[in-house]
C-alpha cells in the first residue's frame, strides 16, 4: 500500500504547525460564527446534523488514514452511541403521565405495541443520565475492542477487515429491526422530547446543542491531533506503511490497531449521541451498510489524511446531497455516485490533497503570508 | 377573474358588480372555474403560511429514490393529478396550488429533514406524503412541533391519532375484520396461517387478525411467521404450509419479498384457485412486479380496486391514464393519496381559511362524494369512514371485486379488545 | 409439533425440506460465485455486484418482451438466450468498468470499494430512469412454472431444480476454467505474484479484465436466473448484496471451495432453522452464528496460504 507520506516530521515536533493553527481557527470561525450568522434555524440544525457525522469522519481519519484500517462499520458505533442516548431520552419521554393511553403505562410506546409489559433489564440503567453518558462512550468502545482484538490478533486486515465490519453492520441492523419490541424495530426510537427536563425540540435548544456539538468536535480534533503528534500516531503511520517492520521492532501491532479502532468508535459514538439530541430520533437506517459507507465517503472526499479535511468533506458532501436532492430529486444519485468515483480516481487525498498540491505551495511562495489562507480554504471546501 | 384581481380599486361593491357583469358570459364559457372572489390573503392566512393572492404552496413528500420508490410512485402521481384537477377547477379559495416536491429517499431521517424543510422553509399549507409507518413516525414530531398538516395515504397499523395528520387510508381493523368475517362465512375458513414481513404493520395487523380469528370467529391460527424485510427465500415456510394445510394463508409481506413469495408459492405447486389466500399487502401496483399469473386466484382486501365500477372511478382512471400513461396501474394507496388534496381543499373552503387549526377543526364530518372508491367521510379521529372490499386477483393483473361491506366502516385506530 | 402428522406426511416434508435447503444452497452459491472470483482472485471488492445481477434480470425482462412480440414460437426457449445475453451484457459492462475504473485502483484495493459503490448508485439511478421505479414482472415460459409431482405428497419446484442445474453447470465450468485451463493458470499466477507473472509473459492487464468480466458475467447469469424466484427492480440488487458478502467472508477469501462450503453451511442452517423456528428468528440465529465463528476464525472457513 503506497501512500504519500504523512506530513509529520520526526524532529522538531510542535503540537501544531502554524498553518494547522490557521486551519483550526478557520474551522472554528466557520462553525461558531459564519454558519450561525448566515443560516436560519432550520439550516443551522441541518448543519449541526452534518457536523455530528463529522465525528465519524474524524475517527476514520485516525483509523483509516493514519492506521490503514478501513472500517465499513462505523455506522454501528454511530448507532450504538445514538441508541444509548435515544434510550435515555425515550424513557424520559415515556413517563406514566405521557403514556397513560397504553395498556402498560410508563414503558416506551413501541414496547406496548409489541405486547411487552415490563421494561427489559437492559433498558433500566438508561433511566440515569450519568450512566447514559458513560454508556455512550463505553459500550461502543467495548464492542470495538472485542471486534478489534479478535480481528487484529489474527492479523486480519485490509479489504477483508473492511467487509467483515460491513457484515457486522448488516447483522446489527437485522437484529435491531427484528427485535422491535426492545429496539423500536425499523421505525427506530422516535418522538424524543426532553433531556433531563430540558425540551430539546425548540429552536433555542437546537442552537445550544449546535454549539455544544461544535465545541465537542473541536475538542475531538485537538485530541486527534494530539494522538497524531504523539509517538502512537507515528507508530500507526509506520504500521500502515510497513506493518511487518513495526512488528519486528517489537511493537504490539494488534494493540495499536485496536486502540485506533476503539478511538474511531468512540468518536463515532459521540457523533451518534449528538445526532440523536439534535435530530430527535435514532433509527436502524444509520447502522447499516449504506450509512457506514457514506461516512467513509465523507472522510475520503475531505482527505483521509487530514483531520480538518474530514470535517470539510462531511460538510461538503452533505450540503451537496441536500442541495442536489432538493433541486434535482430524480437525478441526485448520479451526482453523488459521480462524486465518489471522481474523488477516488482523480483526488485520492480529497480536498486536503487538492489544497496541499495546488493552494499551499502558492501560499508559501507568496512570502509566507498565512493570513491569506482563510480565503483559500473555503474555496477548496465549498 | 384575473383582471379583477389586478384592479387598483378593490372596493367591495365595485368588485361584486364587476364580477356579476363579467361573470355572466364567462360562466357559460368556463363552467368549472370558481367565481367567488378570492378572499384577502390576510384573512385566510394568519399563521404565516405560504399563501399569496394567487397561490398556495403544498408539499409533496415521497421517496423518488431508494427501495420505497417502487411503492410511492403511484401515490405521488395521484397527488399531482388531484392537485392539477383542483387547479383546473379554480384552485382553493381562488388560489392555485403550487407544489414543492421533496424526495424522502426511502430513508426515515431524510423524511424528517425534508418535512421540516417543507414546513419551516417553504411554509407549506399542507403536505401530502409518506408511505411507510417508519417515515410517518419520523415526521410526526416535526408536524406536531411546527403545527403542519399531513395527509397520509397508506393503510396502516392504527395505534395513532395526531391532530396534525389525516389518515386517508384504512387503519388495521377497517381493512381486516370485514374480510376475515367474509372468508369465514363464505368459504367456511377455520384455520389460518399468518405470514408477514418483520415490522410494526404486519405484526399489529396480525395481532388484530389473530384476536378476531380466535375470539370472534372461533377459528385457530396454526402458524405465524415473520421474515426480515427484503427476504427472498420462502421455500421452508412453504413446506410448513404444506404440512399444516391451513384453510387460509393470510399474508402481509411487503416489497421485494412479496414478489419472491408469490413466485415461489406458485413454483411449489400451491394452486391459489384451490388454496385460499387472503392478503392485505397486494394491490395492483404490487402485481405489476409479481406477475398476474403468479398470484391469480388470491384474495386481497382493500378499500379500492382499479376495476371498481362507478362513474367517479371511471373518471378518475381515465384522468390518471391521461396524465401518467395507459399502462400505469392504480392501487389502493394511489387512490387514497388522490383523496388527500380534495379533502384538504374541502376543509379549507369550509373553514374559509388556510390556518391549520381552522382546517383541522373544519374537517370532521366532511363528506367527499366524488371519491373514486365511492364516498368517504372524515371521522373526528382523523381517519376516514370507508368500505372494505375483497377482490380476487385475475391473471391480467386486475382484481374482480367479490365482496363489499354494505356500509361504511367506522375507523377505530385504538380498537378495544384487539390490543 | 409433529404429533398430529402421519409418517408419510412427515417423510415427504423432510424430502421437500431437503430440496428447499439445496435450492437455497444453489441460490447462494450462484450469488456469491461472481463476487468470490473478483474478490478472491483480484482482491477487489465489487460493491456494485448486486447491480450487475439486476442488469442480467433486466436483460431477461427485455428478452421476454422481445420474444413475446416478435418470436412467440420460440418463447419457451427464450430463457437460455436471455441468460447468454445477460452474461454477455454484464460481462461487457464489467470489462468496461474494469478498463475505466478498476485498473487505476489495483494499488489501492480499499478505494475500489468506494468507486464501485459510486458506480452502484449510478447504475441504480440508470435503471430507474430507463425502466421506471416500479418492479417489472418477467414472464416465464410455462415449462419453468409449477412443480414436479414425485409422489402423491412430494412436489419439487421446477424453477428450483433449474437453478440447481444452472449453479452446478456454472460452478463446474468455473472450476474447470480456473484449475484446468490455460486462462485459469494465468489468473492464479497473477494472484500469487503479479510482477513475476508479468515477467514470464502473461498479459496481466488482459487477465485482470477478463477475470473481472467473468465475475460480472456470472452475476448477470445469477440475476437472470433469479427472475424466476425474486423481484426485478432498480434496487433489488441490494436485497442480495448482504447475503452475498457474508457468504464470501465466511468462506474465506481466495477460495472457491470455501465459498461453496460457506454457502452450503449457511443455507442449510438457515433453511433448517426456518422450518423449526420462525423466519426472522432463523435469520438472526444464523447471522449470530456467522459472526460468532468469524470472531473465533476471522479469516473465514478456508484460507489460501499466501505470504503477506
Amino acid at each position: 500500500m503506497i501512500r504519500p507520506a504523512s506530513p509529520s516530521t520526526v524532529h522538531d515536533n510542535p503540537f501544531m504547525k502554524p498553518m494547522e493553527w490557521v486551519s483550526l481557527a478557520l474551522l472554528a470561525a466557520v462553525i461558531f460564527l459564519v454558519l450561525p450568522l448566515c443560516l436560519d434555524a432550520f439550516r443551522l440544525n441541518l448543519a449541526g446534523k452534518y457536523l455530528s457525522y463529522a465525528f465519524v469522519a474524524l475517527g476514520l481519519v485516525i483509523c483509516w488514514g493514519f492506521g490503514g484500517i478501513l472500517s465499513l462499520g462505523q455506522g454501528v458505533f454511530f448507532g450504538l452511541g445514538g441508541y444509548c442516548m435515544a434510550m435515555y431520552l425515550k424513557l424520559e419521554a415515556s413517563s406514566v403521565e405521557n403514556t397513560k393511553i397504553q395498556s402498560t403505562p410508563g414503558i416506551p410506546d413501541f414496547m406496548d405495541w409489541n405486547q411487552i409489559t415490563a421494561l427489559p433489564w437492559f433498558w433500566k440503567p438508561f433511566a440515569s443520565l450519568p450512566f447514559t453518558l458513560i454508556a455512550v462512550i463505553v459500550v461502543p468502545a467495548l464492542f470495538a475492542f472485542v471486534v478489534g482484538t479478535a480481528m487484529f490478533r489474527r492479523r486480519v486486515g485490509g479489504t477483508y477487515f473492511a467487509i467483515i465490519t460491513q457484515a457486522i453492520a448488516a447483522i446489527l441492523t437485522i437484529l435491531i429491526v427484528g427485535q422491535q419490541g426492545y429496539t423500536g424495530g425499523i421505525n427506530g426510537i422516535t418522538d424524543l422530547r426532553t433531556l433531563n427536563g430540558w425540551d430539546i425540540r425548540t429552536d433555542s435548544a437546537h442552537n445550544i446543542l449546535y454549539f455544544v456539538n461544535g465545541a465537542l468536535l473541536v475538542a475531538c480534533i485537538l485530541f486527534a491531533q494530539y494522538v497524531k503528534r504523539s509517538k502512537l500516531g507515528r507508530i500507526l503511520v509506520a504500521m500502515r506503511d510497513k506493518e511487518d517492520r513495526v512488528r519486528f521492532s517489537g511493537y504490539s501491532v494488534a494493540g495499536f490497531k485496536t486502540f485506533a479502532f476503539c478511538l474511531a468508535a468512540v468518536f463515532a459514538a459521540i457523533g451518534g449521541a449528538m445526532f440523536t439530541l439534535q435530530v430527535g430520533f435514532m433509527s436502524p437506517s444509520f447502522v447499516g451498510i449504506v450509512p457506514s459507507i457514506e461516512m467513509v465517503i465523507y472522510a475520503a472526499v475531505g482527505g483521509r489524511l487530514s483531520l480538518f479535511g474530514a470535517v470539510w468533506g462531511t460538510l461538503l458532501v452533505n450540503w451537496a446531497k441536500t442541495t442536489f436532492s432538493e433541486s434535482f430529486p430524480e437525478l441526485w444519485l448520479f451526482g453523488l455516485g459521480g462524486l465518489f468515483i471522481l474523488v477516488v480516481l482523480a483526488f485520492p487525498n480529497g480536498l486536503a490533497g487538492i489544497y496541499r498540491t495546488y493552494v499551499e505551495p502558492r501560499l508559501t511562495r507568496r512570502a509566507k503570508a498565512p493570513e491569506s489562507a482563510p480565503t483559500a480554504l473555503p474555496h477548496a471546501a465549498e | 377573474m384575473a383582471e379583477d384581481q389586478g384592479n387598483g380599486l378593490p372596493s367591495a361593491l365595485r368588485r361584486r358588480l364587476l364580477m356579476g357583469l363579467a361573470g355572466l358570459p364567462a360562466m357559460a364559457l368556463m363552467p368549472r372555474t370558481s367565481f367567488a372572489a378570492a378572499p384577502a390573503t390576510a384573512a385566510v392566512n394568519t399563521t404565516g403560511l405560504a399563501v399569496t393572492d394567487t397561490e398556495v404552496t403544498v408539499g409533496v413528500l415521497h421517496s423518488l429514490t431508494g427501495t420505497m420508490a417502487i411503492s410511492e410512485t403511484g401515490a405521488q402521481q395521484a397527488e399531482k393529478l388531484a392537485i392539477s384537477q383542483i387547479n383546473d377547477a379554480g384552485g382553493v379559495l381562488g388560489r392555485k396550488i403550487k407544489i414543492v416536491q421533496e424526495d424522502g429517499a426511502s430513508d426515515w431521517p431524510t423524511f424528517a429533514e425534508k418535512a421540516k424543510k417543507l414546513l419551516v422553509n417553504d411554509h407549506c399549507a399542507a403536505v401530502m406524503g409518506c408511505w411507510t409507518s417508519a417515515s410517518r413516525k419520523a415526521v410526526l414530531p416535526v408536524f406536531e412541533q411546527y403545527n403542519g398538516l399531513l395527509y397520509y395515504p397508506t393503510f396502516y397499523e392504527g395505534l395513532e391519532q395526531s391532530k396534525n395528520v389525516f389518515y386517508t387510508g384504512q387503519e388495521a381493523t377497517q381493512q381486516i375484520l370485514a374480510s376475515l368475517d367474509w372468508i369465514h362465512k363464505e368459504k367456511g375458513a377455520k384455520t389460518f396461517f399468518f405470514i408477514g414481513s418483520d415490522y410494526i404493520w404486519p405484526r399489529t395487523s396480525n395481532k388484530i387478525a389473530r384476536k378476531h380469528v380466535e375470539n370472534v370467529l372461533k377459528g385457530t391460527v396454526v402458524g405465524e411467521e415473520y421474515f426480515p424485510l427484503g427476504h427472498t427465500q420462502f421455500n421452508s415456510v412453504i413446506n410448513k404450509l404444506k404440512l399444516k394445510k391451513p384453510d387460509v394463508i393470510f399474508t402481509d409481506v411487503v416489497g421485494g419479498s412479496n414478489v419472491a413469495f408469490y413466485k415461489q408459492l406458485k413454483a411449489a405447486g400451491i394452486d391459489l384457485s384451490k388454496q385460499l389466500l387472503l392478503t392485505i399487502s397486494v394491490t395492483e401496483d404490487e402485481i405489476d412486479g409479481i406477475g398476474g399469473d403468479n398470484i391469480a386466484g388470491a384474495y386481497s382486501c382493500m378499500k379500492y380496486f382499479q376495476s371498481l365500477k362507478n362513474p367517479n372511478n371511471e373518471k378518475f382512471v381515465a384522468a390518471f391514464h391521461k396524465m401518467w400513461g395507459d399502462k400505469t396501474v392504480i392501487g389502493d394507496v394511489t387512490q387514497a393519496a388522490y383523496l388527500g388534496p380534495f379533502l384538504w381543499k374541502m376543509a379549507v373552503e369550509k373553514a374559509g381559511s388556510f390556518d391549520v387549526d381552522k382546517v383541522v377543526a373544519a374537517s370532521p364530518g366532511l363528506e367527499f362524494k366524488e371519491a373514486p372508491e365511492g364516498y368517504v367521510r372524515i371521522d373526528p379521529n382523523h381517519h376516514l369512514w370507508s368500505k372494505t372490499r375483497v377482490a380476487k386477483a385475475l391473471p391480467n393483473g386486475q382484481f374482480e371485486v367479490v365482496y363489499e361491506s354494505p356500509e361504511l366502516i367506522k375507523p377505530d385506530p385504538f380498537p378495544k379488545g384487539y390490543q | 409439533m409433529f404429533g398430529d402428522y402421519s409418517l408419510t406426511d412427515l417423510s415427504s416434508i423432510f424430502v421437500m425440506q431437503g430440496f428447499a435447503g439445496l435450492i437455497l444452497f444453489s441460490v447462494y452459491t450462484l450469488m456469491a460465485l461472481g463476487l468470490a472470483i473478483i474478490f478472491g482472485q483480484m482482491g477487489v471488492i465489487n460493491m456494485a455486484h448486486g447491480e450487475f445481477m439486476i442488469l442480467g434480470a433486466y436483460v431477461t425482462y427485455l428478452c421476454s418482451g422481445f420474444f413475446q412480440t416478435h418470436l412467440p414460437a420460440l418463447f419457451p426457449a427464450y430463457f437460455f438466450v436471455a441468460m447468454a445475453l445477460a452474461f454477455v451484457a454484464s460481462g461487457a459492462l464489467g470489462m468496461l468498468v474494469e478498463w475505466a475504473l478498476i485498473r487505476h485502483l489495483y494499488k489501492r484495493p480499499l478505494d475500489t470499494l468506494l468507486a464501485t459503490w459510486g458506480l452502484s448508485l449510478i447504475l441504480q439511478q440508470t435503471y430507474r430512469t430507463v425502466f421506471g421505479a416500479r418492479e417489472v414482472g418477467v414472464e416465464l415460459p410455462s415449462w419453468l412454472i409449477g412443480s414436479v409431482q414425485v409422489t402423491d405428497s412430494i412436489e419439487i419446484p421446477i424453477n428450483g431444480m433449474f437453478v440447481m442445474a444452472i449453479t452446478t453447470l456454472i460452478t463446474l465450468g468455473v472450476a474447470l476454467l480456473m484449475y484446468r485451463s490455460r486462462f485459469g493458470a494465468q489468473v492464479r499466477a497473477v494472484v500469487q505474484n503479479r510482477p513475476m507473472a508479468g515477467a514470464v509473459g502473461i498479459d496481466t492487464e488482459k487477465v485482470d479484465r477478463l477475470t473481472f468480466g467473468l465475475g460480472c458475467g456470472i452475476a448477470g447469469i445469477a440475476g437472470s436466473a433469479f427472475t424466476m424466484v425474486g423481484s426485478t427492480g432498480p434496487t433489488s440488487g441490494q436485497l442480495y448484496i448482504v447475503d452475498t458478502f457474508l457468504i464470501v467472508v465466511f468462506g474465506g477469501a481466495a477460495s472457491l471451495l470455501g465459498t461453496i462450503a460457506s454457502a452450503f453451511s449457511i443455507s442449510q442452517t438457515q433453511s433448517t432453522l426456518e422450518f423449526f423456528l420462525s423466519g426472522s428468528t432463523a435469520k438472526v440465529i444464523t447471522l449470530l452464528a456467522v459472526v460468532g465463528i468469524l470472531m473465533l476464525r476471522p479469516q473465514g472457513l478456508f484460507t489460501l496460504k499466501v505470504r503477506r
